[in-house]
């Protein structure tokens, strides 16, 4: 079933150890980093040809925009009280973008919960994203997505499921992939490791993406573990990992592009840590200042990977100030439409409760569901 | 179809077939029925499972339909779930139910809850496999039962098979069923009784009880290996002149109420019996249950004779804490005496 070439991966520059501000492509102990653009939109090594184009960055910086729109109106929706407690992708974008228009339509992916970069670009609306925030489950009865899977709460325990479905894709011969996301406190979790540690020995079509954010709710990277690079985790499982500079998104569309690619060609899986920052609270409910420093929040703006593209596109003169104000228009009205949308949407009616337990209620379970419906009238 | 495939369907008829044979047999005939069947699990290939329950269906069906997984068992039944939800039919085992809690997470958080939380636009049609309980002399950590931690979770079916031919067919209709089950397989009988058993593909109901014995005295309500003692109870009460009704709960979840509540309302008085600790085994809810919707039918108070609400003993002792025939002919005397 499988036809296994030895993946090869590009040679190293240099060696030479981690800096806060890399402008160069090079290994931590045998663990390639890949960067494009530095922080302010300049190449540090020869761009893709594709990353030279218009059509390819703009996709990438409308989802990434639309998702930066997106995340400010639920923070303050949650503020009003019209939205439960909502985990912000801010900072993140570009990590979801690049996932997003890595896949192809049929392929799946398995979210944690800040991939809504990606999600809207596999056909997630953002409606569906406030309804599953705002406590409904229609938000995760995706009208034009049958395939991937919903949010995942529960820390890590998705990714065995990215390796179920892997299996069932190779076992059945289709070139799919699937793409699971995650955060950097999910490496420290035995579903992660039980399922890289699967995918390597079943040469699993399966691309794993660890969002790097630096912070498990109060728990630093440092502190996470003695690992030199998250990556490094992909070598006890005997599978290719890497660190991308996770707020340049034309290196995370190029090397996530690159690892779906193998997986479909039957060359296995790879683990992917893109190395970003949330710059944002862990979810609504957090308040970050208790933990960590507003300066060290403040500094890392400048690798805010959406101005990173911005100022890229527009030193190739491919972006001008009015397609930038008109996106934005575009995007805010957007927004405004899929919040009304989600605000008028009522609620599941009590019956559902009952109705997506099982394919058919069992008959032991009337009783109960009368009584819900009883209630449910009675509270009008 | 391979001619090989094609054989498993045509045998038809197994003389003298035990419970774990019946268990190979149904597996065997889905796998031919359905190509979406797989199975997964540890030493479930080559090894033919460590109670030879899958033996020689790799060779049969392939290495890719019967896959031997690294030893992770919160992986076996992620991977179940990821693959269900691409519409195979998972058969995931878990070597021994004391391996099994750390699948609880996936079970709870995930395999149970995929359909709801999706409205049905994903859904996990699949069986989780473990043998359980005592009486084999195993090693510590082996002799269990913990069905009622499962049947405590929404949205799960849990079905336990007291017989070969109930193992079967209870299978099959385990396989079959679009939600996921847990299967959990009494390993004291794996090999205790021989039944015939017809190799037809066909399927017991689920969500029901199995009335195996039927009187009009007293109500013997048991499940798995303990059906066992549950019977030899009955024969030694008819001996004694009263007349035992026995009642197979096999699915522990949705439970079937409804035969139990019938047969009380005739004989008015009830035992439950299971291998499990007392508090808040299932036994608990049968006798709840009885309270709420058959206390008027009742002459005695509900009896139950159960496992003690004790760490399980190393085998030395394993005897003294199974429930006996003695204590269950005992607790019918006494819902006699009433």
């Amino acid at each position: 079933m499988s036809h296994l070439k030895p993946r090869i991966l590009k040679p190293d520059q240099e060696e030479v150890a981690p800096q806060t501000e890399p402008v160069k492509t090079y290994r931590v102990r045998g663990i390639p980093y890949f960067q494009v653009l530095n922080n302010v939109g300049q190449p540090v090594v020869e761009p893709p040809d594709w990353a030279q184009r218009k059509n390819p960055l703009v996709a990438l910086y409308k989802v990434m925009l639309k998702t930066r729109l997106f995340d400010q109106k639920s923070v303050a929706l949650q503020r009003r009280g019209q939205l439960g407690t909502y985990a912000s992708s801010l900072g993140q974008e570009a990590i979801g973008a690049a996932i997003g228009c890595s896949m192809q339509t049929d392929d799946v992916l398995f979210p944690a919960y800040r991939e809504y970069a990606a999600q809207f670009s596999r056909g997630v609306s953002m409606t569906e994203i406030l309804l599953y925030w705002g406590g409904n489950e229609q938000g995760m009865n995706f009208q034009h997505q049958d395939k991937d899977f919903p949010i995942c709460v529960p820390i890590a325990s998705h990714i065995p499921h990215a390796a179920g479905t892997a299996y069932a894709m190779k076992y059945r011969g289709q070139r799919r992939v699937a793409v699971c996301v995650f955060g950097d406190g999910a490496t420290s979790k035995g579903d992660f490791y039980e399922a890289l540690n699967a995918a390597g020995s079943m040469e699993l079509p399966l691309v794993f993406v660890i969002n790097n954010n630096q912070w498990a709710i109060s728990f630093s990277r440092k502190h996470q573990s003695k690992a030199l690079t998250l990556a490094h985790k992909s070598v006890a499982a005997g599978i290719p990992g890497e660190q991308v500079d996770g707020n340049d998104v034309i290196a995370l569309r190029q090397r996530i592009g690159l690892a779906l690619e193998n997986a479909r060609d039957g060359r296995g899986p790879t683990l992917i840590e893109a190395l970003t920052y949330r710059l944002c609270d862990h979810t609504t409910a957090d308040n970050a200042d208790r933990y960590r420093d507003s300066e060290e929040v403040k500094n890392q703006w400048v690798n805010d990977p959406l101005v990173r593209l911005r100022k890229h596109m527009q030193i190739l003169g491919l972006w001008s100030d009015q397609e930038e104000k008109d996106l934005n228009s575009r995007y805010l009205a957007e927004v405004e439409q899929s919040t009304r949308a989600y605000l008028q949407t009522p609620p599941q009616p009590v019956s559902s409760m009952f109705d997506y337990l099982y394919e058919r209620l069992p008959d032991a379970l009337n009783e109960q569901r009368n009584a819900a419906m009883d209630q449910g009238h009675q509270n009008g | 179809m391979s001619n090989e495939m094609q054989r498993w369907i045509k045998v038809t008829k197994m003389a003298k077939t035990t419970l774990v044979d019946a268990i190979n047999l149904a597996l065997a005939y889905e796998m031919a029925a359905d190509p979406d069947v797989v199975l997964l699990g540890e030493d479930i290939g080559v090894n033919g499972g460590v109670f030879r329950a899958t033996d020689g269906l790799q060779k049969t069906f392939g290495s890719q339909r019967v896959i031997d997984t690294p030893l992770s068992e919160t992986l076996i039944a992620g991977m179940a779930i990821g693959m269900a939800a691409e519409r195979l039919k998972p058969v995931a085992e878990i070597q021994f139910m004391g391996f099994i809690y750390s699948v609880i997470d996936q079970i709870i958080n995930h395999a149970t809850r995929l359909r709801n939380r999706t409205r049905g636009r994903l859904s996990c049609p699949m069986v989780l496999r473990a043998p359980f309980g005592s009486g084999i002399h195993a090693p510590e950590h082996h002799s269990e039962s913990t069905e009622a931690l499962f049947a405590h979770i929404p949205g799960l079916r849990v079905v336990i098979p007291s017989s070969p031919g109930r193992g079967y067919g209870l299978l099959l209709a385990a396989i079959r069923d679009p939600d996921p089950v847990i299967f959990l397989e009494p390993k004291r009988i794996y090999r205790l009784h021989k039944q015939d058993i017809e190799d037809n593909g066909q399927a017991l109901p689920l969500d029901t009880c199995f009335l195996l014995r039927e009187g009009q005295d007293v109500t013997l309500v048991s499940w798995g290996a303990m059906i066992h003692e549950t019977i030899i109870a009955a024969e030694q009460l008819a001996a004694m002149g009263m007349q035992s009704e026995v009642i197979d709960v096999a699915t522990l979840k949705p439970l079937d109420m409804q035969t139990i509540l019938d047969s009380v309302a005739k004989t008015g008085r009830c035992v439950i019996i299971h291998e499990a600790a007392r508090t808040c085994g299932i036994g608990a809810e049968i006798a709840a249950q009885l309270a709420e919707q058959g206390l008027m039918s009742l002459f005695a108070p509900v009896e139950r004779v159960t496992g003690f609400d004790t760490v399980m003993p190393l085998f030395q002792l394993e005897k003294e804490y199974m429930p006996n025939v003695d204590r269950i002919v005992a607790a019918a005397k006494r819902t006699l005496e009433n």
